[in-house]
């Protein structure tokens, strides 16, 4: 009796976690691009959504991911001579319930996938993803077995860097892309703002933490 | 007013103050990026460009020693004859599709060393973000240099 409770727990535990990726997708999955939808919507959606964007973009709180030698380019970006800090990034969290961006920096394995996907789904909406680097953003001169093709197959990207590794000023550059996208964007229902979430509690939250 | 309150209080918070306002005659070292852009050292490898004669002919002989030499494999070439009538290279051939997977490549520069004719030259031009993964499939309109200005 007490085995099977036992074994019910460790099943319903099981539903609880995510599931291990076992397919990869094989199309890119950056999300959709904004620009080209029509304009339009009330001056009182569009004025809120600007002051939101405006408070987003320029607080974008950053997300170590740290897994290859981009990350010690991450880490002089926002040293003292490049200073992130003049964007509003310069909170490196450690955690990824108080960060908004996700700069996936270097190389992602196979068996890091999973990992990565679940430090996704912990970060709180709105959330963003920068991807740095040829390894994260393709793969690149790693074309084998072991190494994602590009991290866009396991969670959805917004900003793509190449190089090997990219400069602290072509991380820059990225940051200032994200924060021109979430300027420019253009919003047709208040849901869109994105302000429902920080007051509703979301039902994924709650299965993830039970 | 005791020997302990300058010992213990007065003098660490005076030392230290002192260490910061040390710090503030210090050279300042941020670049201020997006106004002012750091000089990039000579050999920095970036952004590649394919280069043209000063007669706006194509250095490019489609020979595709450089999608050999690229680790990578990100480089694809394509080669066709060219033709009296039509012609865009100094040589025999010209590549009719030059594309380079910006995404995947390192920047190792081995395509430009490996390149014959000098036609693929990495040069600083960094900002290359950006959002889809479509957009990093780089053809060869866009890699070309533009036709020298006839004066």
């Amino acid at each position: 009796m007490g085995r099977a409770c036992g074994s019910d727990l460790a099943s319903s535990k099981l539903d609880a976690m995510p599931q291990r990726i076992e397919t990869l997708v094989m199309h890119d999955s950056s999300t959709p691009v904004l620009g080209d939808m029509e304009k339009g919507g009330s001056v009182v959606l569009t004025s809120v959504d600007r002051l939101v964007a405006a408070a987003r973009s320029n607080s974008l709180w950053p997300l170590t991911f740290g897994l290859a030698c981009c990350a010690i380019e991450m880490m002089s970006t926002v040293a003292s001579r490049f200073d992130l800090a003049r964007f509003g990034s310069e909170a490196f969290r450690a955690t990824p319930r108080q960060a908004d961006v996700m700069i996936i920096a270097g190389r992602l394995s196979k068996k890091m996938a999973p990992v990565l996907r679940q430090i996704y789904d912990q970060m709180p909406e709105p959330k963003w993803v920068i991807s740095m680097g040829a390894c994260a953003s393709s793969g690149g001169v790693y074309n084998n077995y072991a190494i994602v093709q590009g991290a866009d197959q396991v969670v959805p990207v917004d900003v793509y860097v190449p190089g090997c590794p990219p400069s602290p000023d072509a991380l820059i550059f990225a940051v200032m892309k994200l924060q021109e996208k979430l300027r420019t964007r253009k919003v047709t229902s208040i849901s869109q703002i994105g302000l429902s979430e920080l007051l509703l509690p979301r039902e994924k939250d709650e299965e993830v933490l039970a | 007013m005791s020997v302990e309150f300058f010992r213990d209080i007065a003098k660490p918070v005076v030392s230290g103050f002192g260490i910061t306002a040390k710090r503030l005659k210090h050279r300042k070292v941020t670049v201020m990026y997006p106004e002012v852009k750091r000089e990039q050292y000579p050999r920095t490898r970036w952004r590649h460009v394919l280069k043209r004669y000063d007669n706006g002919l194509e250095k490019c002989i489609g020979c595709s020693l450089c999608a050999g030499a690229c680790p990578a494999r990100c480089i694809y070439v394509e080669a066709a004859e060219n033709t009296d009538e039509e012609r865009y290279s100094a040589g025999e051939r010209y590549a009719v599709r030059y594309e380079i997977n910006m995404i995947r490549c390192i920047f190792c520069g081995y395509c430009q060393d490996a390149c014959p004719t000098g036609a693929i030259v990495l040069q600083k031009d960094f900002e290359l973000a950006d959002y889809k993964r479509e957009s990093f499939i780089y053809t060869k309109e866009r890699l070309l240099e533009p036709l020298p200005q006839v004066v």
